[in-house]
């Protein structure tokens, strides 16, 4: 079974959830946790020196290279490339890597054998490790300033193997990293919180969910039981969206994330809270 | 003219709090929602549009079933796996993990494949009671995108150049380190960065901080919620001096600014005599000794 939790806005909780949801889920049975938030990847801030590091694979974009001795400057890469990320001179050929999405169209169109060939840039890694016996950890870490965490993202699912529950840290965002997260997943999990930001991020998020048929529930983080906000709720009304869960806005709880200590561990009702998440989400019928 | 950014790392530190209240007190500067995937900063503006733009990122490849042979090359040359097949043996393509490369296009031997233009966001210029706001929004589940940044970005550039007073523009920018962060930071003068005193905090702040280095722009830190931790503000503190980087000042965690977030408004609109706005003050206070707006 493959859940990914994502949020749209950033900083709404959707590691807190992914990380704890983990936790108490691999008290009942082995879990993979896999961090997709490949730009800022943190859940393994959360188990520290537990984490017993096995392996890591580099993750490569192909990128092409002229050999100006057989090449003609004929153009035809620079009229078959998309992303102008080729631009054929007289005297040489400029190849603009931050541009280039790595499709090597242009050797594919190329009439001298050759000519262009590939060469492999790291652009990231999948890194992964033991935390105990039920919890494995896997990351995408992508370097930074690349043009997207998407091929890292991509590299870090292939790599988890299906033999166990996976529950996806996805990244934030309604763009293209978000949609390879969930893609797949048997359930997503939408983690927001009651303010009108936290809504409209909701509201783009749940636009690629619905659209893939993905089944979903939400998670309000940050709740006040006194003064719950009214468009949340009738958006969840209106749209029949589950709600899984319902953490507190409380000091207390930012303060033991803030020294990066896992909440389900100090905080009894936190844990409670995701033993529900777990029931409703993967004991569901 | 300047232009100043505010990124985070991490999503969610209170990046937009902080440019709201920037933007609502120098009015008359440009203010721009670089944040394209989950802008909120308009938000707290409700700017009247005046000119609204398409934003075309790339093409995107379709099979025409009618003359496709099913032969398979068009999976086998995509290395976005954008292409499905079903159980009977036909090939779509999924739009949202299409790239636009070509390549299918190029190799499809029937010739069936074509390459439409695709929409994929739309930005904007507008006006509201603080002054400008320029402001963009990709649609669901395209590629992450630079390019919108960019587009926002130089409209709202051009705007300031054809103005007289030549105003300076404050960015919301987009978290994270990829493309779409360097597009909120290229170019610009200064750079805020929002940071919060936690593990995942301290973490994101290094790297955004690689990421700005390496573009060479002056950069100074704010730390939001900074009571949480007090041990690990000292240490960003810290980190921040031996590091060359201006130290900006603090934000305390304040109930207040979820209640001014509700209501959509800049904490020093809303509650000027909060704890967390007279911080901001500080801070604003702060900026306007080290740049010239």
């Amino acid at each position: 079974m493959y859940i990914a939790v994502i949020s749209g806005k950033g900083g709404t909780g959707k590691t807190t959830v992914a990380v704890n949801l983990a936790y108490v889920a691999s008290q009942h049975e082995p879990v993979y946790l896999v961090d997709l938030d490949a730009e800022e990847p943190n859940g393994h801030l959360f188990f520290r020196d537990r984490i017993e590091w096995q392996g890591e694979d580099v993750v490569y974009k192909k990128l092409p290279r002229i050999d100006m001795d057989i090449c003609t400057r004929c153009g035809k890469c620079q009229e078959a490339c998309q992303k102008g990320a080729i631009v054929v001179g007289k005297r040489t050929v400029m190849v603009f890597d931050n541009l280039c999405h790595g499709c090597m169209l242009c050797a594919y169109v190329c009439p001298e054998k050759g000519a262009i060939y590939e060469e492999k840039k790291p652009i990231g890694y999948v890194r992964w490790g033991k935390v105990s016996d039920t919890l494995d950890y896997y990351m995408g870490l992508m370097e930074i300033g690349e043009l997207s965490a998407t091929p890292v993202v991509r590299e870090a699912k292939h790599k988890v193997p299906g033999d166990r529950l996976i529950i996806a840290d996805g990244a934030p965002g309604a763009s293209c990293p978000v949609v390879e997260a969930i893609d797949g997943a048997d359930y997503v999990i939408l983690v927001t919180e009651p303010t009108p930001f936290g809504l409209h991020d909701l509201q783009v998020a749940y636009e690629i969910v619905s659209h893939l048929g993905l089944s979903a529930g939400v998670i309000i983080n940050r709740y006040e039981e006194n003064s719950p906000y009214e468009p949340l709720e009738e958006f969840l009304q209106k749209e029949n969206l589950p709600v899984l869960a319902r953490i507190p806005f409380r000091r207390e709880i930012a303060e033991v994330y803030s020294r990066g200590d896992i909440l389900s561990e100090h905080l009894p009702e936190i844990k409670e809270i995701f033993e529900g998440v777990y029931q409703k989400v993967v004991k569901r019928p | 003219m300047i232009q100043v950014a505010v990124i985070s790392g991490k999503g969610g530190t209170g990046k937009t709090t902080l440019t709201g209240s920037l933007a609502h007190y120098f009015q008359g500067k440009i203010a721009v929602d670089g944040d394209v995937d989950a802008s909120n900063l308009y938000m707290l503006f409700s700017p009247e549009v005046e000119e609204k733009h398409d934003y075309v990122a790339s093409k995107k490849a379709v099979i025409n079933p009618e003359g496709c042979i099913k032969c398979g090359i068009c999976k086998d040359v995509c290395i976005f796996d954008a292409v499905k097949v079903d159980s009977d043996g036909n090939y779509t393509i999924n739009p949202f993990a299409c790239e636009g490369c070509a390549y299918c296009y190029y190799a499809c031997p029937t010739k069936t494949i074509d390459m439409y233009d695709e929409k994929s966001g739309e930005y904007y210029w507008g006006t509201s009671y603080r002054g400008n706001v320029a402001f963009a929004k990709l649609f669901p589940g395209e590629e992450t995108s630079g390019g919108l940044v960019a587009e926002v970005r130089r409209v709202a550039l051009q705007k300031s150049l054809e103005n007289p007073e030549k105003p300076s523009i404050i960015i919301d920018g987009a978290p994270g380190v990829a493309c779409p962060a360097t597009s909120s930071i290229t170019g610009t003068n200064y750079v805020i960065v929002v940071t919060e005193p936690t593990v995942s905090g301290l973490h994101d702040l290094e790297r955004a901080a690689q990421m700005i280095e390496h573009f060479g722009i002056p950069y100074g830190v704010v730390v939001n919620k900074w009571d949480l931790a007090p041990e690990k503000t000292e240490e960003i503190r810290k980190w921040c001096s031996s590091r060359g980087v201006d130290f900006l000042g603090v934000i305390p965690f304040d109930s207040k600014v979820v209640e001014a977030t509700r209501m959509a408004q800049p904490i020093i609109k809303a509650f000027p005599d909060s704890p967390a706005a007279k911080a901001i003050m500080d801070i604003i206070a702060h900026l306007e000794e080290k740049l010239t707006f």
